[in-house]
């Protein structure tokens, strides 16, 4: 483990990474998977390797790590089991929401410390009942008491993990009579929160997200309120972290798939003493995962790049939301190509719940990723950038 | 000694030119071995040794030479 403030190698920790997914991951990913709970041994691991903070500044008490590793831990969790990966994606995504548009505040600057210290865990309640999964607009609103306290009230149709979560971080309306789309990022830490179950989680695939709908009632103090607009929030953090570090996991689900449908052929071949004709179905399959993962690879250093950059080269690039949509359509269609042309491989073995090379999770996984935030309203989106857009 | 009977086995299955005259130290690599001919090698080794080649063995350090490939051998045949 690394000690606080001196981040380790890239390779180095991946290598942690790669053992905590074996040593601790793995071993539970079956009971999260059945018993859609939520990964608590993985998450005491990463925890204890300080990963959750693993993108602050080290400033902060972080590891200082950039989108490119980032990326690259979500893909290493991937391959052990989709739930953990995803959690932690989604923990990163709001992790990112804070270092890049709120550390310059005092208040966020002690949430980002405590953060580094007590490895917080961070969830997201964006979506809400009425509104149609469109999170560039809200019903809710902050009522300000006056005195510096507000309270907020939302039905959030989907909160993940949200019982495991240390604090959340809500979309909401600006103000009573604000329009829809004139929306705030509010930090509520867990304990000034109230959540009341509305709807379960018993989902094919992703079930250790235990993403369940609540009525969340917070009470806070203005400066919970992240200084600047959501809407700039969403186009430079929340929309491409998302996109890219989902697509990092399950590049990871893809890549334990095809090295399934690997252990499968060479079971053969030693069965038979000769290269079975499944391998060349392998060779296919390993030609879409290289696909996916350069996509992936390549739309994180774009977006680091940006980064880099400066918050001017957001709005230079107009090109850029619409290659994210692109990343997110496209490599969750792959992972279902990926993982069903794994199972072709496999055969029966794969097929089976009971057999070391079992695609039973994988498969149910890779459908959900067509899903969270559905490709249709993606499409729909991209459709209209595509009007006013020409490639140079 | 296993050595020189898994260098019996490289002989007669690496697929290389000349291969009678090669010793326990000869680079595999150097000599010709491929990430091809490595699988009919490595198939031939666990049917002559019954053993399985774990996922950490399967990497190109492994197969560089015959000398190289009977420590890895030995320590499958260990942990069995």
């Amino acid at each position: 483990m690394s000690a606080r403030g001196r981040p380790p190698g890239a390779k180095e920790l991946l290598d942690e990474v790669h053992r905590i997914g074996r040593e601790v991951v793995a071993p539970h990913a079956a009971s999260v998977d059945q018993d859609a709970r939520f990964p608590r041994e993985a998450f005491a691991a990463l925890k204890e390797a300080r990963l959750l903070s693993a993108y602050l500044p080290v400033a902060f008490g972080g590891m200082g790590l950039g989108v490119g590793e980032i990326v690259g831990i979500c893909e290493a969790l991937g391959h052990y089991c989709g739930s953990t990966a995803m959690v932690y994606a989604m923990h990163h995504i709001q992790v990112a929401c804070l270092v890049h548009h709120a550390a310059g505040a005092p208040y966020f600057q002690g949430v980002l410390r405590e953060l580094a210290d007590r490895q917080l865990l961070l969830a997201s309640a964006t979506t809400e009942s009425g509104i149609g999964g469109d999170v560039r607009r809200s019903s809710c609103h902050v009522a300000p008491d006056g005195e510096g306290g507000f309270q907020l009230e939302k039905q959030a149709p989907v909160i993940s993990y949200a019982l495991d979560a240390d604090a959340i971080l809500v979309t909401a309306r600006r103000a009573a009579d604000a329009q829809p789309n004139d929306q705030v990022h509010v930090y509520v830490p867990r304990a000034d929160t109230e959540l009341v179950p509305i709807s379960g989680w018993d989902t094919l695939g992703f079930r250790g997200t235990c993403s369940l709908g609540f009525t969340l009632k917070a009470r806070g103090r203005l400066e919970q309120i992240l200084p600047a607009p959501y809407a700039d929030i969403h186009a430079r953090t929340m929309h491409p972290t998302a996109h890219v570090s989902w697509g990092a996991l399950w590049v990871g689900i893809a890549s334990d798939a095809v090295n399934r449908a690997r252990a499968s052929v060479l079971a053969e071949a030693r069965r038979t003493g000769a290269v079975p004709p499944t391998a060349l179905r392998l060779a296919e399959v390993d030609v879409t995962l290289g696909t996916m993962r350069s996509g992936v690879r390549h739309m994180a250093a774009e977006y680091g790049e940006l980064l880099e950059a400066g918050p001017g080269s957001f709005v230079a690039d107009p090109g850029f939301p619409l290659r994210i949509n692109n990343l997110k359509v496209a490599t969750s269609k792959l992972l279902i190509e990926v993982v069903g042309g794994a199972l072709m491989v496999t055969g029966i073995a794969g097929y089976r719940n009971d057999s070391a090379v079992s695609l039973g999770r994988h498969l149910r996984d890779a459908y959900g990723a067509e899903l969270m935030v559905s490709n249709d309203r993606i499409l729909g989106q991209s459709a209209l950038m595509q009007v006013m857009r020409r490639d140079h | 000694m296993l050595v020189d009977d898994v260098l019996e086995v490289v002989k007669k299955h690496c697929r290389i030119p000349g291969a009678e005259h090669f010793t326990a130290t000869t680079d595999l690599y150097a000599a010709g071995l491929s990430s091809l001919t490595s699988v009919h090698l490595m198939l031939a080794l666990e049917e002559r040794f019954d053993v399985e080649f774990t996922d950490e063995l399967l990497a190109r350090r492994t197969f560089q030479s015959a000398e190289i490939l009977a420590d890895g051998i030995e320590r499958l045949q260990a942990g069995r």
